[in-house]
């Protein structure tokens, strides 16, 4: 049995292949491993990160990515950012939002409500991409997931084992931060930008974080709550946007090792139940016969 | 089969009623509780009842799915957003059902690597292998049609590449393809006939698993030695003893898929499938899913399209002739020293064939890809054909209640000479 049983985890192990294996061509830069509050079976998000990262957001993304996905009651809702009700309604009370047609036929422009969805920058796709060098920038909502880099072998089985599954997230914080100068020889169309780890390296977005560019420091405090630099700008935005795109990621983890232990638990007995069972069977077979 | 098990009598005066009308309760009893099953089974054979929940799972996430998803080319990717996000548990559905499609590849491959050890597709059991051969073909086809489903880049593009094979038939290629898609690309009509099948094939393999149930029951289970039960000695009623260790090891795989389903949901799955369709855009790689790789790295080893085509279909159908070219007599391949190095070869082939499947087709991986297809079907044309005939087998035991006291320790005399099973 422990022989079939290792089989069957070896089987398991090989049979599922990289994930990772479908990156575009190109050259880039694997970006390199960061540490998520996130990451592992207990992780959690860390909510001042949250809303320090949705501040990065609004302030230095928001004029040309949406956030298709995410209303802003999510916002307060428990597993994310968690402002209060209070904070968000304000915030959608910022946003003109257009509704319509009212009994009249007409459109009409109204305050945001906490039901309504982020807003997007653009009117649509053709005039985003007009704004930004031929290329719209992407929804953010799933960006998280949607993005990933070549594990590559062996690590693609061990990630398997030690539960790797930021490889979205590392690529991001390693994106926004990769904005260093081109090699000389290199050609730069108008508009374009050189990047580190993006596959292939040239980037219609440009750099948009800077030291010290935007406030962690409270009102009515002269200290900010985190290093105003590149690098936690970086991490904060990209946990907010890991965020948006698995929302349930505390209750899944959480539900999850109640599932896992109650099952260890099953099983044990189960095993239990089954030696005892099996433990009937004499020389001449099982007992039910013998009657 | 020499045993006879004790047949069910209503005790209750409903169950009396019932069964002088339809004899249902008698025919579950029969299958599920007096059954005889070889006492020597390992756990291996759990995998049939492991195959059964997973069918079960799937088709009640998907029933659940199905009640959120609008199969729409403009709405199909934000309704499983709006799965995930607003349903109540959607998040749970969505990765159980797309995990669980994967598990349940992995536990068909056990199931069926389990048989081509074993023997189990030799007489009297080819047409129980069969069954098996066509419900792994109506499981393929239900998961491409779900992936396509979400309708993100892979699952646009996937549904472009696979069906875009069958242009490759000579003449009426192209009018397949059009006849498929519904139009002149993959798109809306496509989506929602893909939709339609996907709902119906998982209903279809349930109709084949009881037909492959039922042609199990007739001649009995195999079992680790390939030998016949000769004597009542030789078996266990199925329950208590199948249930109870059926259900320990299906929560144990159970386990193995909540590990993907909480911790890594999206781990075996394609990171550009969250990118929605866009047709204007080609992915630099168009890789299908992990379960079809084997194949797919077969299909695109060959230089000739057609003739690709043909071998990643023929790599599948050639299973169905399993039982006519393997030649031996013996069944389990305990007994086949020779068989057994080729059978661990056909295993590291299809490993190696699933690895190349994921890379892109150029320089070695091509090479390579090319002698693995090699090895593929050498093994089913070539090493079964002649194995058979050239190698000696080991001595068989007696019977199987022999082998199972012999491996606990009171020693009892071994079997003679390797003598050909009576089929
Ligand atoms: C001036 C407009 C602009 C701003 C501001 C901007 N982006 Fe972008 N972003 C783009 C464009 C355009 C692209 C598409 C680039 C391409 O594919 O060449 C892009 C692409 C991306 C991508 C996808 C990269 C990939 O691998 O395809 C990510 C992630 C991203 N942006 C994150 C952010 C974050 C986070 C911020 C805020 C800190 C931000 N962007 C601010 C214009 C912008
Ligand atoms: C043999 C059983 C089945 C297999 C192997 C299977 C496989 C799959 C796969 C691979 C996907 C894509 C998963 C993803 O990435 O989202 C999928 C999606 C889907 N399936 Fe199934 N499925 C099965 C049965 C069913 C049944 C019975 C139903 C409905 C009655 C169903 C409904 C759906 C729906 C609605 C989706 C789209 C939602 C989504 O993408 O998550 N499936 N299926």
């Amino acid at each position: 049995m422990k022989k079939t049983l290792i089989l069957a985890g070896a089987l398991i192990a090989a049979l599922a292949m990289p994930s990772g294996a479908a990156l575009a061509a190109g050259d880039y830069v694997k970006p390199p491993r960061h540490s998520w509050s996130f990451s592992g079976p207990f992780g959690t998000f860390d909510r001042e990160q949250l809303q320090r990262g949705f501040l990065v957001f609004r302030q230095a993304c928001a004029s040309c990515h949406g956030l298709e996905y995410v209303s802003f009651r999510n916002l307060a809702e428990p597993g994310g950012p968690e402002f209060t009700p209070g904070q968000v309604e304000a915030l959608a009370a910022d946003f003109r939002i257009q509704d319509g047609p009212d009994s009249s036929g007409e459109m009409f422009e109204r305050p945001g409500e906490i039901a309504d969805r982020w807003p997007n920058p653009f009117r649509n796709k053709q005039e985003a991409a007009a704004a930004n060098a031929g290329k719209a920038p992407p929804d953010l909502s799933v960006m998280a997931k949607a993005r990933t880099f070549e594990r590559g072998f062996p690590w693609f089985i061990t990630d398997m084992f030690t539960q790797y599954t930021e490889n979205g997230v590392d690529y991001i914080n390693a994106f926004l931060q990769g904005y260093v100068d081109p090699p000389e020889d290199l050609d730069i169309l108008a508009g374009n930008h050189f990047n580190l780890y993006y596959p292939g390296q040239i980037v219609a977005m440009p750099n948009v974080l800077f030291d010290g560019a935007i406030s962690y420091t409270p009102e009515g405090s002269d200290r900010p709550v985190a290093p105003e630099t590149v690098a936690q700008y970086a991490e904060d935005v990209t946990a907010f946007l890991m965020w948006t795109a698995e929302p349930h990621l505390e209750q899944r983890k959480r539900i999850g090792f109640q599932v896992m232990l109650f099952l260890l638990v099953f099983a044990g007995l189960l095993y239990f139940t089954k030696k005892k069972i099996w433990g009937r069977l004499g020389e001449d077979g099982a007992p039910e016969y013998r009657a | 089969m020499s045993t006879h098990s004790p047949t069910y009598v209503p005790k209750s005066a409903g169950a009396k009623w019932l069964e002088s009308r339809l004899p249902i309760i008698g025919l579950v009893h029969s299958s599920f509780v007096a059954y005889p099953v070889p006492r020597n089974l390992n756990y291996m054979w759990t995998f049939g009842a492991i195959l059964m929940i997973m069918l079960v799972l799937q088709i009640v996430t998907g029933i659940v799915l199905a009640m959120h998803y609008t199969p729409h080319a403009d709405m199909a990717f934000s309704s499983v957003e709006h799965i995930m996000r607003n349903v109540e548990y959607g998040w749970l559905m969505r990765y159980l059902h797309a995990n669980g499609a994967s598990m349940f590849f992995v536990a068909v491959y056990i199931h069926m690597f389990r048989g081509l050890y074993y023997g189990s597709y030799k007489a009297p059991r080819e047409v129980l292998w069969i069954l098996g051969v066509i419900i792994l073909l109506l499981m393929m086809a239900t998961a491409f049609m779900g992936y396509v489903l979400p309708w993100g880049q892979m699952s646009y593009w996937g549904a472009t590449v696979i069906t875009n094979l069958f242009s490759v038939i000579p003449v009426v290629g192209d009018t397949i393809v059009t006849f498929l898609w519904g139009g002149y690309s993959v798109g809306n009509p496509t989506l929602n006939r893909f939709f339609s099948l996907h709902y119906l094939l998982p209903f279809m393999i349930f109709g084949v698993v009881l037909l492959h149930v039922w042609a199990l029951h007739v001649p009995g289970n195999n079992n680790p030695t390939g030998i016949d039960v000769k004597t009542k000695k030789d078996t266990v009623p199925f329950h208590p003893y199948m249930t109870v260790k059926d259900t320990f090891s299906a929560t144990l795989f159970i386990l193995v898929l909540c590990w993907f389903v909480f911790y890594m949901p999206n781990y075996m799955g394609h990171a550009d499938n969250y990118v929605p369709a866009d047709p204007s855009i080609t992915p630099s790689h168009i890789v299908p899913e992990w379960y079809f790789l084997p194949f797919y790295a077969i299909l695109r080893a060959i230089p000739n399209a057609l003739l690709g085509v043909i071998a990643m279909f023929a790599a599948i159908a050639v299973l169905a002739f399993l039982p006519w070219l393997d030649t031996s007599r013996v069944r389990s391949g305990s007994y086949r020293p020779i068989f057994k190095l080729f059978f661990w070869l056909f295993v590291v082939v299809n490993l190696g064939l699933g690895y190349l499947g994921a890379m892109p087709a150029e320089g070695a991986y091509v090479i390579w890809a090319r002698i693995l297809t090699i090895l593929y079907f050498a093994h089913f044309f070539v090493f079964l054909p002649l194995l058979g005939l050239l190698e000696k087998p080991k001595a068989l035991p007696n019977s199987i209640s022999e082998s199972v006291l012999k491996k606990s320790g009171s020693g009892m005399p071994q079997g003679a000479a390797a003598k050909p099973q009576d089929a």
